[in-house]
């Protein structure tokens, strides 16, 4: 019965996403304020819906209900209650309840909160949003039911994937759809705009939380996919340039463009149709990864079941919406009026470097990732594009984008005086010296690019150090250190967001470039009581013994960790072997430390009482993923910044600035 | 030049034009730098691995050393483990061609005899393919796309015996 209610509420939920799709619309463009007006509740009913079915689903999964055939494939009835939970979206057809779901909730909380918004623009928007609502509810009733039950019912079910038993990946999806579907505020927000014929500096300021809330989301849900395979893959790699890896960090490279060309456009009115057009095309290549991910076109170690009926009709979908957006755009974006001009150097002048970098390294990962496709479809070759192709193009872009980083916040708005910049630099660049030269007396000898990492890390933290001593003005004599720290306390929330992101890219390039070249990797096979030496450290293998889990048995090593003679950790790594489905992993023991993380991989035996082990010592490693915490942090900070909030608009509009202290200059 | 351009003066007109001006050459820019990454990638072999069964390997007569990635299903008992105790040679087949592979390091956790794999790697002096990665995808049935078609198209039973997760 309760499934039904959810495929039910599916049905009516696409019914009032229809209404919204077309009758705010029409009411928009006839200037008729009732029918605009529906665009609100419209949309609050349609996600109360789809909220009634994803609980639905969701209870399924609770009591394990063996009618439901979507619960029969994925579930199982021993399996932890926060894997049954997470299993919802663990698989195709649950995770695009889960997409719509957020969808119609965004396109809400922009009907909610959007009250500043004039009522015919935010009718559009909220039309557009509930247009790419009813496809997607479309594509679901028709060629995914989550709900479709089994006749007779199962008995058990066939369990979700050990691998996906992980409480990093349970939280993975859910935060990588809030940022695609974040996104899609940004594409429903520009294609009103088109529509509207429209756009200034409001727009960007309007844009800009969705913008910054998808991006936080999209960095997050990357960074713990990438965590969770460097852990729980137990390669030790974290990043392979996988298809579906790329799909989702396409749009994060056009996300982040988007991020910062929004802020041109409020602050001085430029690059408005190239903001628009990163807004379409940010959300047109979420779809894109969607429509990679779940057509099975491409190989990928990701596995979704494929249906090459949902293939055709995402690719049709994909078809209509960026075919449509890029149409609408290139017959409206001309009569949108030019904005503000500037010099090259400048602070826009800087960003739009950043810009032009982002979107080359976003257009390079989507050649990469589409041209085995092209290959196929033109001679029928099969053919992987290795990480040598994204690591050849990808990264000398990576290095511009870095030194350009430097300068940028320290150049002034419209018209920058590259010497003074310059001036200012100078301890920045020290800084890379130091940085280059730190790097080679900590390890060694390395590649010529692992120097090259750590300066361009060294020159970016000098210069967001300079900006923050520029902005205290600890260059004032007297010295007024406390005078200096007020009023570093009072630069606005959404530069210190930016201070925290660009210091965040400058932790996570460090733990990228000394892992990459200074890792320890050894193969080696152990009997109880070797002792392997991996870079300072020495581990001793202790044997192995049987363990058993709530769904696992497992075969677990013991390895007693040394630095000298002093005892840093013991390490127990574990091969699982799972009963439903009938599979086995492999738990990676790793034990972060500041410095890098030891971490140990156990083999099969040989039979004669050794075991083969994988150990590694990955120095700055763990700093990847406190870079990009840094980058999420700020953009949360960002997001908390007065000037930004929501509705600010209005609020803006009636009190006048606080005070006489003036805002420090951007 | 545009009829729709906006009533402006004279100077602003010029530099809607000159905006407009460098608004292409954005678009410019991305073409050729697009049209630059799809040459590299021609042109760069080492980054391209082709997908090869055994039957290919032999027939396109490969030279040892270049880079490519092997599928096919792993013969029944013929994983053996090398004295060294670390790497294991076994044997990739597509019920015509076999070819032994070596690989050192842990096999991933869905490798099974008789089931598929993707390794890359390459061939040496001796006719021995040399795996730098054994592929394991996340998914219990473990059956790589390209080894399924390449199989389905020379005419093994297993290319037959595909199941869709939806099958059940």
């Amino acid at each position: 019965m309760i499934p039904e209610i959810g495929h039910f509420s599916l049905i009516l939920a696409l019914l009032m996403a229809s209404l919204a799709a077309i009758a705010p619309l029409y009411g928009a463009s006839r200037n008729d304020q009732r029918l605009m007006s529906l665009a609100v509740p419209l949309m609050v009913g349609q996600f109360l819906f789809i909220l009634i079915a994803f609980a639905a689903l969701m209870q399924a999964y609770l009591v394990s209900d063996f009618s439901v055939l979507n619960v029969v494939a994925n579930s199982h009835s021993l399996k932890p209650l926060l894997y049954k939970i997470s299993g919802v979206w663990g698989n195709h057809e649950g995770s695009l309840v889960l997409w719509v779901l957020i969808l119609s909730l965004f396109g809400s909380l922009v009907g909610l909160f959007g009250r500043a918004l004039p009522l015919s623009f935010r009718a559009r928007v909220l039309a557009i949003q509930a247009l790419i609502t009813s496809a997607f509810l479309l594509f679901m009733l028709i060629t995914s039911n989550p709900f479709e039950r089994v006749i007779p019912a199962a008995i058990e079910g066939r369990g979700l994937n050990p691998l996906l038993q992980d409480p990093g990946l349970a939280f993975h999806p859910p935060l990588l759809y809030l940022g695609y579907v974040g996104l899609s505020v940004a594409f429903s927000f520009a294609v009103a705009a088109l529509i509207e014929g429209r756009l200034g500096p409001l727009w960007a300021r309007w844009v800009r939380p969705w913008v910054l809330l998808a991006w936080m989301a999209l960095t997050a849900g990357i960074a713990l996919g990438s965590w969770w395979a460097y852990y729980e893959l137990g390669w030790g790699g974290w990043w392979f340039w996988d298809p579906v890896e790329n799909a989702s960090f396409i749009p994060w490279l056009i996300a982040t463009a988007l991020l910062h060309s929004t802020i041109v456009m409020e602050k001085r009115d430029a690059l408005k149709r190239w903001t628009l057009l990163l807004a379409i095309l940010g959300f047109s290549m979420s779809l894109l990864g969607t429509f990679l991910v779940r057509s099975g076109v491409l190989t990928s170690v990701h596995a979704f079941a494929v249906d090459p009926e949902r293939g055709l009709f995402i690719l049709i979908l994909l078809a209509l919406a960026i075919g449509g957006s890029l149409a609408l755009y290139a017959f409206r974006a001309g009569s949108l009026e030019a904005g503000g001009l500037f010099a090259p150097l400048s602070r826009e002048g800087a960003l739009v470097a950043n810009n032009v970098l982002l979107s080359i390294s976003a257009a390079i990962v989507l050649v990469g990732t589409l041209y085995p496709l092209f290959l196929d479809a033109v001679s029928g070759a099969k053919v992987t594009v290795g990480p040598p192709f994204f690591e050849i193009s990808f990264v000398p872009l990576m290095v511009l984008l870095l030194i350009a980083l430097g300068f940028g916040p320290l150049l002034a708005w419209k018209r920058g005086d590259i010497g003074r910049a310059l001036g200012m630099l100078r301890l920045a660049g020290l800084a890379a010296f130091l940085g280059a030269g730190g790097a080679y007396l900590i390890w060694g000898p390395g590649p010529v690019m692992a120097f090259l990492g750590f300066a361009l890390a060294f020159w970016l933290l000098g210069s967001i150090l300079t900006d923050m001593g520029h902005k205290a003005k600890i260059t004032q004599r007297p010295f007024a250190p406390m005078a200096a720290l007020g009023r570093l306390r009072r630069v606005p929330r959404g530069i210190w967001g930016m201070w925290s992101a660009h210091m965040g890219m400058a932790v996570l390039v460090l733990g990228i470039t000394a892992s990459e070249s200074w890792m320890t990797e050894k193969l080696v096979l152990l009997h109880p009581g070797d002792a392997t030496e991996v870079a300072d450290y020495t581990m001793i293998f202790q044997g192995v013994e049987p363990v058993g889990g709530p769904n696992y048995t497992a075969v677990r090593g013991h390895f007693t960790v040394m630095k000298g003679s002093h005892h840093v950790a013991e390490l127990y790594p574990e091969q699982r072997a799972y009963s439903a489905p009938p599979m086995e992993t492999t738990e990676a023991a790793i034990y972060p430390l500041i410095m890098g993380d030891l971490y140990a991989v156990v083999g099969d035996p040989d039979g004669k009482g050794g075991w083969s082990a994988r150990l590694y010592w990955k120095p700055l490693i763990s700093w990847i993923w406190m870079g990009v915490g840094l980058m999420v942090i700020g953009g949360g900070l960002s997001l908390s910044d007065r000037r930004l909030r929501v509705g600010a608009p209005k609020r803006a509009a009636i009190t006048t600035r606080p005070g006489p202290q003036a805002l420090p200059a951007e | 030049m545009s009829t729709n351009a906006p009533h402006r003066s004279l100077g602003g007109h010029k530099a809607w034009n000159r905006k407009r001006r460098r608004f292409w050459l954005v678009i410019l820019c991305l073409t050729v730098l697009a049209l630059a990454a799809f040459l590299i990638l021609r042109a760069m072999d080492d980054a391209l691995l082709y997908f090869r069964l055994p039957s290919d390997v032999i027939e396109q007569n490969l030279t040892a050393g270049q880079a490519f990635r092997l599928g096919g299903l792993v013969e029944s008992g013929s994983l053996k483990k090398r004295d060294d105790g670390t790497s294991v040679t076994f044997m990739v087949t597509d019920g015509t061609t076999t070819l032994p592979v070596i690989y050192s390091g842990i096999l991933p956790d869905l490798f099974r005899e008789g089931q598929g794999i993707i390794a890359d790697g390459r061939l040496d002096d001796q006719g021995w393919f040399i795996a730098d990665q054994v592929l394991a995808k996340h998914d219990e049935n473990y059956m790589p796309k390209e080894v399924y078609e390449g199989l389905q198209e020379r005419g093994h039973p297993m290319g037959v015996s595909y199941s869709d997760e939806e099958g059940a």
